[in-house]
């Protein structure tokens, strides 16, 4: 049980990005009140050594997850679909830029 | 006072400010209210000793004496300590301690941004760097201010006991020695009464935003500048200087 | 829906392929306990950690040295904070490995049971426990438990100056004038047994080492890593001079390995059953902080609560 007077404070999921034009990446989680603490405490425990420039935190209970049940149907379907892949298709090796 | 020495004191008044309340800030590490904040106010002190070593270290080459910025950190005695009383002022409980710290990022956030504009090039260059840390730790204890203010009835009766207890400390800060009067003219040093202007205001704002009061008629307690401490200020010296002072010979 | 049997089937293979377990996944019971056990103790070993050491941080005797251990001190309550968050995943909060702690029911390193006496032993600490704790770390990178290893992937990273710090402050010491040598030599005296517990029981005596070898928690053991450190440990005292103080300790060339005196387990349990030097100061230290923090995080729980709409997230 969670006492709601006293706590640590939400959990929150934190995302970096390390410089513009790249991808944001899962950093760790982090414990806040609020999300400009949210923010500050991502900073101060993530960012220590200059890994971001950009930071997004995202509190852990909005976040959907497909499970692994979801494994099979999800993800198993895209295997065969081999006309998504560029060598799927004969094109001369005279063509160029293609 | 020549322009040396002038320069010099200034620099110890600079530099012990952030040493101390830097000494201060690190009792905190390992005993914070919980983990993410005993790391963030771990940072706080670490930029503010960092200031604190650069600060020493150009004090020791502008006194030219063959010490450096240990020398200067751990063989002067009290009375030769010039940091304002404010940062002494023991932790307390955690409103003590950022009630202390908002009051001192709020000087340290206006008072390094009129610094970049310093004549001395090293202070300029310090400046730069260290506005960058401090509105971080500005934005950090105002932050808490809000919430004790405007938190539970106890933490506002913490917060508002602090700020009671510590605004008599605070005149200090706009009050110049010699020194500064000197850098002042020199256009090395701000005018503090700039700053006071600009202190005030946010803290105004600040405290309004926190539900807070600022008292009334205080008598502001001066001397620190001058070495004239409250009695806390030797106990952390006691502490801080005891291995260099017991081994003299050593290198660490 | 697939039955127990089969659930546990497709772990074991996923184990077999030295594919990661992730918190989603079915797992059997044994192995969660047996996680949330090893990482909260774990966690609690680098915030409980944090207090020998932050024992010196105001009397650092240079300002360099004082900002180093600070920055270690604090790395090592993020690597706690890490570990705290990987132990979550696997569904227990903060609160309760918290309260575990404060209770005494949860355990952490009993190397932090032993006082920092002098300078020399934050040396100590990071040559020695730093060490003999990065071997534990290096392996623990390739766990079996996804949120385990990524954790552990950062803190080996973080990690790898503490251990260079702690044997900086030795080599000065032991090359200083002849009180810092003596100093030295007291440190790694006091320290070198308690280090070479940090491994845990030996095999014969440790009762968790199947399991956790099993389920690739752990991929070496007690013995085995404590035989690796004494080898690694062994010449860097030498190179500075210091003596470790074993007397039989000699190189054995059939095992490519030094024979050495194991350390006294009866402390080894009587430490670990709270009659250590420090246990009742450390978990007092613990206690206060996080009561004297209550307040405080009252007040930001009740801020964000009369503030609900700009500062929370629905």
């Amino acid at each position: 049980m969670i006492n709601t007077k006293d706590n640590q404070g939400m959990l929150w999921e934190v995302f970096l990005q390390k410089k513009s034009g790249q991808p944001f990446i899962h950093a760790g989680s982090i414990h806040a009140f609020d999300k400009e603490m949210a923010l500050q405490n991502a900073r101060d425990t993530y960012t220590r050594r200059g890994e971001a420039t950009v930071i997004w935190v995202v509190p852990s209970h909005t976040i959907v997850s497909s499970t692994p049940e979801d494994v099979g149907p999800f993800f198993d379907p895209a295997n065969d679909k081999i006309y998504r892949h560029p060598t799927f298709y004969n094109i001369p090796d005279a063509i160029k830029n293609m | 006072m020549n322009f040396q020495e002038a320069l010099f004191k200034y620099l110890l008044i600079l530099g012990d400010t952030s040493l101390i309340l830097g000494q201060r800030l690190s009792e905190w590490t390992a005993h914070g209210p919980f983990l993410e904040e005993d790391l963030a106010l771990t940072n706080i002190a670490l930029d503010t000793i960092g200031h604190a070593k650069t600060l020493l270290e150009y004090a020791a080459k502008v006194e030219n004496k063959g010490r450096d910025e240990d020398a200067l950190a751990y063989f002067r005695n009290g009375r030769e300590y010039f940091n304002v009383k404010l940062v002494e002022q023991p932790n307390g409980n955690y409103a003590d301690t950022m009630v202390r710290q908002v009051f001192m990022d709020a000087f340290r956030y206006h008072y390094f941004k009129a610094l970049c504009n310093s004549k001395d090039e090293t202070l300029s260059a310090l400046a730069q760097k260290a506005v960058k840390e401090v509105s971080y730790h500005y934005r950090h204890s105002s932050w808490w201010i809000k919430r004790f203010g405007d938190g539970t009835e106890e933490s506002h009766h913490k917060a508002q006991n602090a700020i009671n207890n510590l605004w008599r400390f605070t005149g200090e800060l706009f009050t110049p020695d010699e020194s500064e009067k000197i850098m002042e003219e020199e256009n090395i040093a701000p005018s503090l009464q700039s700053i006071e202007y600009l202190w005030k205001e946010d803290i105004q704002n600040l405290f309004k935003e926190a539900t807070l009061s600022i008292p009334e008629n205080t008598y502001m307690q001066l001397g620190g500048k001058q070495g004239i401490h409250t009695e806390h200020l030797d106990y952390i010296l006691a502490e801080m200087q005891s291995l260099p002072r017991m081994y003299p010979d050593a290198k660490w | 829906m697939k039955s127990e049997k089969e659930l546990e089937e497709i772990f074991e293979k996923k184990l077999a392929n030295n594919e990661f377990i992730e918190p989603k996944d079915w797992m059997p019971e044994k192995y969660r306990h047996h996680l949330i056990r090893q990482i909260s103790q774990h966690a609690h070993s680098e915030v409980v950690g944090m207090l020998p050491e932050g024992n010196w941080i105001t009397r650092a005797p240079s300002l360099r040295a004082k900002l180093v251990l600070l920055a270690k001190v604090q790395d090592e309550g993020g690597h706690g904070l890490y570990l705290y968050s990987a132990a979550e995943t696997l569904g227990i909060s903060r609160d309760e490995m918290i309260e575990a702690l404060h209770a005494g029911k949860a355990k952490y390193s009993s190397i932090f049971n032993y006082p920092t006496l002098t300078w020399a032993d934050i040396g100590a600490i990071g040559w020695l426990v730093d060490g003999a704790a990065i071997m534990n770390q290096v392996m623990l990178q390739r766990t079996s438990y996804g949120p385990y290893s990524r954790a552990m992937i950062r803190i080996c990273k973080e990690e790898s100056f503490h251990q260079r710090q702690g044997y900086e402050i030795m080599m000065r010491l032991a090359l200083g004038t002849p009180e810092q040598k003596q100093m030295a030599q007291d440190a790694l005296n006091r320290w070198w047994y308690p280090t070479l517990m940090m491994f845990g029981p030996p095999d014969d005596q440790s009762p968790n080492t199947a399991d956790a070898v099993k389920w690739r928690i752990k991929r070496e053991t007690n013995d085995q890593l404590r035989q690796k450190f004494v080898n690694q440990t062994v010449p860097q005292a030498e190179f500075i001079g210091l003596k470790v103080p074993d007397p039989n300790l000699k190189w054995n060339e059939a095992k490519k390995g030094y024979d050495f005196t194991p350390p006294d387990w009866n402390e080894f349990w009587r430490v670990i059953k709270g009659d250590g030097p420090c246990n009742k100061e450390r978990l007092a230290a613990r206690i206060k902080a996080h009561e004297e923090g209550k307040w405080v995080r009252e007040a930001a729980a009740a801020y964000a609560q009369k503030h609900n709409k700009e500062m929370l997230v629905s």
